[in-house]
């Protein structure tokens, strides 16, 4: 029965990325994403953390490029990496007490935490093969940015305008909150 | 015009030898490797010559003279000394990240050449996403710079990694709009769309009035921040922290850094020649001679900025970026917008 599902769950792979898992990159890239990853929440060391999440980001950028999302990859690096990234090492490189100390990543609660995360593992593991996958079966636009611009600025406008309008709330909010506290 | 990369080119040749797909795989991806690397450290090693020659003769001196021909040698027999040497790691550094700092400024130094157009058909590979990867890889320059700063533990290397990554950040985005404001204009992030655009001396987005020029002079601005030169060094002020982020690096790890940096400084400029003047269009000569007087050109521009101005203060550098750069390229995005969209100068 195991084997079963296991062969199924392949199957249901094999049709979400389709020719990306023949690809050995694939499986060079998961293997540094997940090891990258596990580094992350791991290592004792906060900055060597943070250099290790921008290798995990960084995969996930070449994990869009094996399924044709180049725009996707390349936003991917620059909020990511070039943004989110770095203002984390900046805040752990302004933050004195953190630089130079080994802190310890796990509490008493790591027994119960590891047990939902592969609780929620399974669960995902499982529910691929019962899940119907929408696959559109038109071929890629040779030029998706251009699709991907006209539908942004069209079809999805209003979604579009309004994570701006989030996004725009939230820098005011922060830089409300850290004038306050500086005055 | 039917080779669209040399990538291309050489996959398809190599193909046609009948070697398994992995083989070449790895063969046309290593040789275009080495294409660019030969290329760029050529560069690079003139480059270094030539900054010390222009230096020279603004300051009324001759620079090096006495190794060849005025002196043309020197930059070899300096790189032959740098990597003779060596190769020191102070005892209290982060190690890994202390080695993986230079490994990684090198890398993405070089990593942007894939998509740079050196003539016609002579590009590595033409990405659909060109600009866009360009300005996405450049972000590990960043990184490496915080890497070295905080990997020396030493507090100048510190203070010059965090000054460095703030300004880098700083000035990307003002860089970032201006060359948004060319995309607008091309329709496409492909490099050699955007050269192609580009035709004749009129279509140079430099001449298309007014965006065109205020794109390039906010381009070239936030360019020489972006590569940490004079006006914009604060980095590495020599008379505040002796050498920046690059203090306890000696060596070829020094190296790594010192040939990045003038790489950066080639990729900027070739990356202004491409989006504002025309890359290698021109009569006559051959495409890649265009490409090469452009770059060269604006390497000394970028020269020429910094031996004759002074180092701006450290509020003066961030003011400047996001109250006068950001708002002029922005406002001068727009314009473009309209022009585009109002047909004028659209040739």
């Amino acid at each position: 029965m195991i084997a079963g599902v296991f062969s199924q769950i392949g199957q249901s792979f094999q049709q979400l990325i389709g020719d990306v898992s023949s690809n050995p990159l694939f499986y060079l890239i998961s293997f540094v994403l997940i090891l990258s990853a596990l580094m992350v929440v791991t290592l004792k060391n906060i900055f060597h953390s943070a250099l290790f999440l921008i290798l995990t980001l960084f995969s996930v950028a070449g994990i869009y490029i094996l399924l044709h999302a180049e725009f996707l990859a390349a936003v991917q690096v620059l909020i990511y990496v070039g943004a989110v990234a770095i203002l984390i090492i900046f805040a752990i490189m302004l933050t004195s007490q953190l630089t130079s100390k080994r802190i310890v990543q796990t509490n008493e609660q790591v027994t119960v935490a590891l047990l939902i995360c592969f609780g929620f593992l399974g669960t995902a593991f499982l529910s691929i093969p019962y899940t119907v996958w929408r696959i559109a079966d038109v071929a890629l636009p040779a030029e998706n940015i251009f699709t991907l611009g006209k539908l942004l600025m069209t079809d999805y406008v209003l979604p579009f305008e309004v994570v701006s309008i989030v996004l725009l709330a939230a820098l005011i909010g922060a830089v409300v909150l850290a004038r306050r506290e500086g005055s | 015009m039917e080779i669209t990369g040399i990538f291309k080119y050489l996959y398809e040749l190599l193909q046609s030898t009948g070697l398994p797909q992995v083989l070449v795989d790895i063969i046309a991806l290593a040789s275009a490797a080495v294409m660019i690397f030969g290329v760029l450290a050529v560069i690079a090693l003139f480059l270094v010559w030539w900054e010390r020659k222009v230096s020279a003769h603004i300051q009324q001196r001759f620079g090096p003279m006495r190794t060849g021909w005025h002196g043309w040698r020197q930059t070899i027999a300096d790189a032959v000394k740098l990597l003779q040497k060596e190769d020191i790691t102070p005892s209290t550094v982060d190690r890994p990240v202390f080695f993986w700092a230079p490994v990684i400024a090198f890398v993405a130094a070089f990593m942007v050449y894939v998509t740079i157009p050196f003539g016609d058909g002579l590009i590595v590979s033409d990405l659909n996403i060109g600009i866009l990867f360009i300005i996405a890889i450049t972000t590990f320059t960043i990184i490496s710079l915080l890497m070295a700063g905080w990997g020396s533990n030493n507090k100048y290397a510190l203070l010059g990694g965090m000054r460095s990554a703030a300004q880098v950040v700083s000035y990307e985005v003002p860089m970032v709009v201006s060359v948004l404001a060319v995309i607008v204009f091309a329709g496409s992030l492909s490099m050699v769309d955007i050269v192609q655009s580009q035709a004749k001396i009129y279509k140079w987005y430099f001449f298309r009035l007014p965006f065109g020029p205020i794109a390039f002079f906010t381009y070239i601005i936030a360019a020489t921040a972006e590569t940490n030169r004079t006006p914009f060094d604060l980095p590495e002020a020599e008379q505040e922290l002796v050498a920046g982020f690059n203090v306890e690096y000696s060596g070829m790890k020094f190296a790594m850094f010192f040939l990045a940096e003038f790489v950066n400084m080639f990729t900027v400029s070739a990356i202004g020649a491409t989006l504002f003047f025309g890359g290698w269009q021109g009569p006559l000569l051959p495409s890649w001679v265009w490409f090469l007087v452009k770059t060269f050109a604006l390497v000394f521009v970028l020269m020429w900025f910094r031996w004759t101005y002074p180092r701006l203060r450290v509020d003066q550098l961030m003011e400047f970026s996001w109250k006068f750069l950001l708002p002029v390229s922005f406002a001068n995005l727009i314009l473009a917008g309209w022009m585009k969209y109002s047909g004028w100068f659209n040739w």
